[in-house]
């Protein structure tokens, strides 16, 4: 019995070893790797830290990685807010059928590609779109207006792609909660801000953190939204990642940045569970 | 704010109205996509010219391709199930190994291990892509120009996709079964190895039946990621784009009601999927 157990300990090991290393750890190493060499002559190569150096004293570079950082935090904490009440209602108020067809109602968007959503929204707020055309309808307007190619309409895209994965941990965590608590606290003399803060959102905590997690990794590492919603001065870094790569043939830099961008999610990340006192683990196994 | 506790009638009605906004600003952008792509125009935009199925059928003949005529996008289609399918097959496989080896084996490391597992979930797409790009179109690189042997496999194109997208898929799949496999009681098992099974035939005829539900779904999820996965894919991808970058590489130059019809048949095609497994799950929990 014993000699079969590690028999399948090996059998099951050796796959997960083999995608992990190979797919995982491999490729990051490498990365990190080419992102300290300099390409000296066509064939040689140096350690260096050029491609970080360019990252800080080319403008361009940081100022456009400070911007993805903090509009992904905005735009992480607008997707909370927006969910939360939409959660609760799922969670708390709305019954039997109603609650699966709101809970699917939140879904179904998500069984369309980020593309076909993005596209959505470019009809909808471009310049010869629905909105512009509404509100000349409405006479509000003279002329159309082109609400697309600005910081706004990539935040409400990037909201809008973040939207399920906020939803549905939080319906999760608050699903579990006994109205026993919040009564509780209403007895005891809490008013609605007190029981909010004192039982409502330390209980949804764990939902919480894994919704701004996923929702801040997948706005930091979104590419399609930004490029087709953004304007000329709305770059993603992202897209600079993508820039050195496939146009510019610039792997090294390419690779700088891209470590860039993955320690900074990280740092991130780590910061979100720290703060808050969850683990990876919790949040998200 | 619980059943329970009175709210005023303004409240409610404040949070009703909420509620429409939200589930309003959730439909409008995909049923306006839907919409126009029965426009008569050859433009995705007000005004509204009468409804037509010529971007889905039209065959060219009067200066319109539908979808289902353009080579280019159904070319980019059949790429894209390839994908799929096979992202589809290597990640339920070692989802189901990893499953198991972390639901039912204890080990020294596990712990470690198993934050390695969660790992590729707080990894951007577009850095998973990025890095399996650099270590292995660079490693193809290295062995072209040192032993002037030609690694295809390595260099961009659907291989290298397949396995840009199995290095985060997988991690989703392990979830899915083995939240399903945690439910599962292992004296069932045991009652089959008692009466006479040997381990093979108890995994396979008590554990896998129960974890099919689970297995179904993970694959469902799988196809449809990879299907509609665009920030990995585009760093990986050859010549042969799959659909989701070639819609991109189209919108770029200027929208039509085609690409309105393409996202149509995907919207279509993955709500189908998405109910067979929702209905399966369903009943098989029952």
């Amino acid at each position: 019995m014993r000699s079969t157990g590690k028999l399948s300990l090996w059998l099951l090991l050796t796959p997960f070893a083999l995608w992990i290393v190979l797919l995982v750890l491999l490729p990051h190493v490498q990365m990190l790797r080419v992102s300290f060499q300099v390409r000296e002559s066509w064939d040689t190569l140096a350690f260096g830290v050029e491609q970080y150096r360019n990252f800080f004293t080319e403008s361009y570079y940081w100022r456009t990685f400070l911007r993805t950082g903090v509009m992904s935090l905005f735009t992480t904490l607008i997707t909370l807010l927006i969910a939360f009440p939409v959660a609760w209602y799922i969670a708390r108020l709305a019954r039997g059928r109603a609650k699966g067809w709101l809970f699917l109602a939140c879904l179904v968007p998500f069984w369309a590609s980020e593309l076909v959503r993005t596209y959505g929204w470019m009809i909808l707020l471009r310049e010869s779109g629905l909105f512009s055309a509404a509100l000349q309808g409405l006479g509000w307007v003279d002329g159309p207006v082109e609400m697309l190619y600005n910081d706004v309409a990539v935040i409400v895209g990037l909201v809008y792609n973040g939207l399920l994965f906020m939803v549905v941990p939080l319906v999760t965590t608050l699903e579990g909660m006994d109205d026993n608590l919040v009564e509780a606290g209403y007895d005891l003399g809490g008013g609605h801000v007190t029981v909010m803060r004192e039982i409502v959102v330390p209980w949804a905590m764990p939902g919480i953190v894994s919704g701004c997690i996923v929702v801040f990794m997948l706005t930091l590492g979104s590419y399609l939204t930004p490029i087709l919603m953004g304007g000329k001065d709305s770059a993603w870094f992202t897209g600079q990642i993508f820039t050195q790569f496939i146009t510019r043939f610039n792997w090294e830099q390419g690779a700088a940045l891209g470590v860039l961008l993955l320690v900074l999610s990280s740092l991130i990340v780590w910061l979100g569970l720290k703060l808050t006192g969850q683990s990876l683990r919790k949040v998200m196994g | 704010m619980i059943r329970s506790v009175p709210r005023s009638r303004w409240f409610n009605g404040l949070y009703l109205a909420y509620l429409v906004a939200f589930f309003l600003y959730l439909a409008l952008p995909l049923v306006v996509t839907a919409a126009f792509a029965f426009n008569d125009a050859p433009f995705p935009s007000l005004p509204w010219k009468g409804a037509t199925l010529d971007w889905f059928i039209a065959d060219g003949s009067e200066g319109r391709t539908g979808f289902f005529h353009d080579s280019g996008l159904l070319a980019a289609l059949w790429v894209s199930v390839k994908i799929a399918f096979w992202v589809t097959l290597v990640s339920v496989a070692l989802g189901c190994g990893n499953a198991v080896l972390f639901e039912r084996l204890d080990f020294r490391g596990k712990e470690f291990l198993y934050l390695l597992l969660l790992l590729p979930l707080v990894i951007p797409g577009v850095i998973l892509g990025v890095s399996i790009l650099v270590f292995y179109s660079g490693m193809a690189n290295e062995v072209a120009r040192a032993w002037a042997v030609e690694l295809d496999l390595f260099r961009p194109g659907t291989p290298l996709v397949v396995m840009g997208q199995v290095s985060f898929i997988t991690t989703l799949s392990t979830l899915v079964i083995a939240a399903r496999l945690r439910k599962f009681n292992p004296q069932l098992e045991e009652a089959a190895l008692n009466l006479g099974a040997t381990p093979l035939v108890a995994w396979f005829t008590v554990t896998l039946p129960w974890l099919l539900p689970a297995i179904f779904g993970a694959a469902a999820m799988a196809f449809l990621m990879s299907f509609e996965n665009f920030n990995t894919t585009v760093m990986l991808t050859g010549s042969d784009t799959p659909l989701t970058v070639a819609l991109f590489n189209r919108l770029r130059e200027g929208s039509t009601p085609v690409l309105n019809a393409a996202a149509l048949v995907l919207m279509v095609a993955s709500a189908l999927l998405a109910a067979l497994v929702l209905r399966r799950g369903s009943g098989s929990n029952a």
